[in-house]
This record gives structure tokens, C-alpha cells and sequence, in this order.
């Protein structure tokens, strides 16, 4: 028991010191506030008014508003929920080889906690400093473009939020371990992914546009079914019908699925990941 | 008797990947296959501040990476603190730390205490303890005033006097220090060594695994010396041992012109070996001659005024450490 009770201590420790960069990094880099707020509410804003022309005219026409105001917002959540992905791709998955060449990873192997806490304390602080921004965005991108929500189910809501998060970071906590593997072509995947996920995960459009087919492949990456199901728990709307890729409920079930398949993933990969790093002795070594 | 460290028949082969149309084979052994470790035997006692003597690639990181539970070994046994390092690392874990010379590890944003104490919560450390402990190890270490600076704003001696912090913050029983003075100010050095015998000899229990190029240090503070060459140990004693076998040879050191050829002096009878180091600056030779017979000094002088070199001195030393290791290895360690 006081055994258990130990690993558990030191492990949450573990996590919350690997967490304490990300966190603290945000208050000493003040000018994340313009390149991660000000900026996304660019691009965000460029795919408004694109939705803005095609309704132009229609102001009189409730249905054509209410229409609007929906995709207007699907923008805004898609901008809010690409800060995630970003974060997912750049700071969660490249981490470990970036560890590795700073010279940590050798020292992270050595320590007694578990590899988990590790990649889970990298999550939280990378959820956290996220979060903020993610936040800021959602905030000012609702309040510029006079996005209106209807919130019906805030628990659902809040449910989905969380469990697309956890998925996210299980997928990034899983690829941090195969990145490292791969050395240092690492970010060029994280380049390669970045635009294709945008686009089939459909963070400015409803994803089903694409396709159910499409759709439903994509959403292998947890954004997808996280976003379509968000939207439709933001905008209820009967006019809207037909666009969605699956009810709510099911969507939010497939996430748990994602979630601890991910999760399980990350495990296994670091386990084998630690076997070759002993076994070759190459990875925690820089410049290979 | 259970030692802190224990190896027997220790060996580690790193296998390079070559391209295919490179990879051919020699002698039964691929090519570019590297033989880091060769049957290393060694115990180290608790308690005791050993030293690994050897130059650049001779096995001693290698020795230190498979010590602390980073590389498995290709064959042969490795323990620490009692625990096989193949098959049980986790409590090898909880009970050492490692400290490398020139190591950039921490993060430049945070501070150089935030950085400390980051990496003992990886060890369960709890806060208060961990903040109370480095706050003393600053004050020793002369680092107190730079505590609250980012790291990526301090020197590489101030940075590296971070990482001792980070290895005794977490009290290990063992500890690994891998060339921990590389690179330091003379003051810096000194400073970091006192800290390390005192460690050691002031408490119970406490053990040391230090490598290092200088021989000065590895005497000074070092219980016993294990001095290693291309994977293999060549000897393993206390240094007033290991000085006390070279001292039943003589050393004769020499500073001539640049010479053309040194290979004619290993012809010589009664040359054990023997060591060439070039002073750029003064634009001469350093030759230290290892030798079981006095009398072969005359015809190294004979060799060298062949070649028309003049001779600037000729001494003969007390042996050293450095010596043992010409002795051994036919070479200096710079």
C-alpha cells in the first residue's frame, strides 16, 4: 500500500514538474499573446468573411441569418480548436526528439518515475498554456464577429471538450514516442500533417462537406468528431440537419474509444521505446 | 561483501548501420562495428570515490551510460547497489543520479532554481524539502546570487555548477560524474571537487563513479583508480599503488626540436614506452620516456641528435599518474 501510495506520489509529482515549463513559459513569453491570439484571429477572419459574401443580400431572410451565424461560428471553434492540434503536433509530439537533442531525454530515462507521467505532464502544461489562448481566441473571435451560441447541454458540452482533449494528447502522447524514432525528419511530418489534417478534419467547414466517407475516415484523428459534435451541441438548429457526420452522443462514445486507444498506444510505444533506446543506445544520444 | 558497483566480464559492441552496398564482412566482425567495453571487470565499495581514468573513446561514458540503467550491456553482468542493470533497473534508479561535464540539459526559460527543482520532482522530492535543499546547495556552490536568473542567461561554469546542484539534490547513494569539471575555471573546478570528497568521505554510504582527463584531479581526490583503454581495464588500484609500480621503472622527460621520426626510440632496449606531445607556442617536442633500463637515455639523446634536433632539456621526475598511464598506454591523455 505505502509503496503505491509512493510511485503514485512521485509519479504526480513527475507530472507536475515536466508540466511547470509549459505553464511558467507562457508568463515569461508575453508576446504569445499577440503571435498566438491576435494572429489565429487573421486566419479566422479571412474564412468569415468568404461565409459574409456568399450571404450577401440576405440580411432580411431569418433562415439565411441564422444559417450565417452558424458558420461563422463553426470558424470561430474551428480557430479555437486548431490552437490544440498545433499545440498537439509541435509541442507534444516533436517534444521528445527536442528533449533528446537538449541533452534531457538521457536524464529523464535515468529518473525513477514512469515514462507516462512524463509524456502526461508535457499534456497538461501543453493543455494549459493552450487552453489560454484557445480561450482568447473563442472569446474575441465571438465577440468581433457577434457569433451568437446556444448552449443547451453545457455538460455534454463539456464533456466532449475533455474528452477531444484527452484523445488529442493520447494521439500526441502516442507519436511523441514514434517521432523520436524517427529522428530528426520528425518535423517534417509535423509540416507534412499540419495543412492535410486542417483541411479532413474540417476546422473551418463542417468536415461532412467532404464527404461521410471522408468524414468518417478522418475521424481517426480525435479534432474531427470533436469539432462536428461541439458544433452541434453550439448550434442546435433544425436548418443545419444533414451535416453532421454522427449524433453527439455517438461521437462522444467514439472519442472515449480514442481517448484510452491512444492513451494505451502511448504506453506501448514509449515501453518499446525505452527497450531500444537501452538496447541500441542511440536515442538518448544527440545529433543521431 | 554486496558492492555499490560490480562488473563482471562487461562488454558492449555498438553496431553501426551502414549502407547496404558498404556493409562487408571482416574477419567475421562487420565493418564500422565499435568495441566500446571489452570484459570490464570492476568493484567499486560503498563509500569509496572511484576513479575511471582513460582518454577520448576509451569506454568510460559508455561504462557510465550502462550504469545508469541507459544502455543494456551486450554481454557480461553490470550491478549497482546490488541490482542487475538488465533486468531490474527501476530501484537502480531511485538510488543514483548522473552529472556530465558540458551538459545543456534544463530549460533556458526557467530559472536556474526552477530548473533544480523541475528535475527533483522527477524524483519524488517533495517541494519544500527539495526548494530548502537547493537553496543550500546554491549558497555552497557560490551560485546564491544567480538563483533567480533564466538559464539561458548564465555562463557555462555557472550552468554546470547548476547541474552538480541537480545531481545531489536528490541525495543519491551513488552518483555518476561524468568529467564534471570539463571546462571550468580553476576556482570553479576546485570548488566542485571539495564539495565531492567531503560528500563522500563526511557521510556514510555515499559513492562516487567520477571520470576524468585530468590527472591531477583523479589523484587528488580519487580512493582508487581503475585506468581504462579502449574498453578494457589495464589496471585498477590506489593511486600511491599505481605510482609506486611505475616508480619501479624511470621517467626521463625530454623537450627537443620537432623531430621527424619518433619510431626508432621504441627499438631501443630498455624503452618501456613512451609519450610525444607537440607545444605549438614554443614550437618544440614534449617526449616523456617510461624506462626499465637508465642507460637507454644515451642512445635516445644519440637517436635524437641524428635527426640534427637540438635537445632544450632533460629531466628526470618522480612518477605520476600521468606516467602510469604512458606506461600503459603509450600515450598522454590530451
Amino acid at each position: 500500500m505505502t509503496a503505491t501510495v509512493n510511485r503514485l506520489s512521485l509519479n504526480l509529482r513527475a507530472m507536475f514538474g515536466r508540466s511547470y515549463p509549459r505553464v511558467i513559459g507562457m508568463q515569461r513569453e508575453p508576446s504569445w499573446l499577440f503571435f498566438e491570439t491576435i494572429l489565429p484571429l487573421l486566419g479566422i477572419a479571412a474564412y468569415v468573411f468568404i461565409y459574409k459574401g456568399f450571404f450577401l443580400g440576405l440580411d432580411a431572410d431569418p433562415a439565411a441569418n441564422e444559417r450565417l451565424n452558424a458558420m461563422i461560428g463553426f470558424v470561430v471553434i474551428g480557430g479555437t480548436m486548431i490552437a490544440f492540434w498545433l499545440n498537439v503536433l509541435w509541442s507534444m509530439a516533436s517534444q521528445l526528439y527536442w528533449e533528446k537533442e537538449m541533452g534531457n531525454l538521457a536524464l529523464y530515462m535515468m529518473a525513477p518515475m514512469s515514462r507516462m507521467a512524463l509524456l502526461a505532464g508535457m499534456a497538461v502544461g501543453g493543455m494549459f498554456m493552450t487552453g489560454t489562448r484557445a480561450i482568447v481566441t473563442l472569446v474575441a473571435g465571438i465577440y468581433v464577429f457577434g457569433v451568437v451560441l446556444t448552449v443547451t447541454s453545457p455538460l455534454l458540452i463539456l464533456a466532449v471538450f475533455f474528452v477531444t482533449l484527452i484523445a488529442l494528447y493520447g494521439m500526441g502522447m502516442m507519436l511523441a514516442s514514434l517521432y523520436l524514432l524517427w529522428g530528426r525528419e520528425a518535423w517534417h511530418l509535423s509540416a507534412l500533417m499540419e495543412e492535410p489534417i486542417f483541411l479532413v478534419s474540417g476546422f473551418y467547414f463542417p468536415a461532412k462537406a467532404l464527404g461521410q466517407s471522408i468524414a468518417l475516415g478522418a475521424s481517426i484523428i480525435p479534432a474531427t468528431l470533436g469539432l462536428d459534435a461541439l458544433r452541434q451541441l453550439l448550434f442546435p438548429s433544425k436548418a443545419l440537419s444533414g451535416i453532421w457526420i454522427l449524433p453527439p452522443d455517438t461521437e462522444l462514445a467514439i472519442l472515449l474509444v480514442l481517448a484510452v486507444l491512444f492513451l494505451f498506444l502511448a504506453r506501448a510505444s514509449l515501453a518499446y521505446l525505452e527497450v531500444l533506446a537501452r538496447r541500441e543506445g542511440r536515442l538518448t544520444s544527440r545529433h543521431q | 561483501m554486496a558492492y555499490a558497483i560490480e562488473t563482471k566480464d562487461l562488454s558492449r559492441l555498438f553496431r553501426r548501420k551502414l549502407p547496404l552496398f558498404k556493409r562487408r564482412k571482416s574477419e567475421g566482425e562487420p565493418v564500422g562495428d565499435t568495441q566500446a567495453l571489452d570484459k570490464v571487470d570492476l568493484q567499486v565499495n560503498e563509500g569509496e570515490l572511484f576513479g575511471l581514468l582513460g582518454p577520448n573513446g576509451a569506454g568510460k561514458t559508455t561504462l557510465i551510460k550502462i550504469l545508469c540503467t541507459l544502455l543494456l550491456p551486450s554481454s557480461g553482468y553490470a550491478a549497482v547497489a546490488g541490482h542487475d542493470v538488465t533486468k531490474d533497473p527501476f530501484p537502480i534508479r531511485r538510488q543514483i543520479n548522473m552529472v556530465s561535464g558540458g551538459e545543456t540539459s534544463g530549460y533556458g526559460l526557467l530559472t536556474v532554481r526552477e530548473n533544480v527543482w523541475m528535475f527533483s520532482q522527477f524524483y519524488g522530492i517533495p517541494s519544500k524539502t527539495a526548494k530548502d535543499k537547493i537553496d543550500e546547495l546554491m549558497k555552497v556552490f557560490g551560485l546564491w546570487d544567480k538563483r533567480n536568473e533564466k538559464v539561458r542567461g548564465i555562463s557555462t561554469g555557472q550552468r554546470q555548477k547548476m547541474n552538480m546542484i541537480r545531481g545531489f539534490v536528490t541525495d543519491p547513494s551513488i552518483l555518476f560524474l561524468d568529467e564534471p569539471t570539463l571546462g571550468l575555471d580553476v576556482n570553479a573546478a576546485r570548488v566542485i571537487r571539495e564539495y565531492v570528497h567531503d560528500w563522500v568521505k563526511k557521510q556514510k554510504g555515499k559513492t562516487v563513479l567520477l571520470t576524468t582527463h585530468y590527472m591531477a584531479e583523479a589523484d587528488l581526490m580519487c580512493d582508487r583508480i581503475a585506468i581504462i583503454n579502449k574498453g578494457q581495464v589495464l589496471a585498477c588500484d590506489t593511486p600511491e599503488n599505481l605510482k609506486k609500480k611505475a616508480g619501479q621503472d624511470s621517467t626521463f622527460r625530454l623537450e627537443v626540436d620537432p623531430l621527424k621520426q619518433t619510431e626508432p626510440f621504441s627499438a631501443i632496449a630498455g624503452v618501456r614506452n613512451f609519450s610525444v606531445n607537440s607545444d605549438i607556442v614554443k614550437n618544440t617536442m614534449k617526449l616523456t620516456f617510461i624506462l626499465s633500463d637508465e642507460s637507454a637515455v644515451s642512445d635516445i639523446m644519440s637517436s635524437v641528435m641524428a635527426q640534427g634536433a637540438k635537445i632544450h632539456s632533460l629531466q628526470k621526475t618522480e612518477p605520476t599518474l600521468e606516467d602510469v598511464f604512458v606506461a600503459m598506454c603509450g600515450r598522454t591523455l590530451e
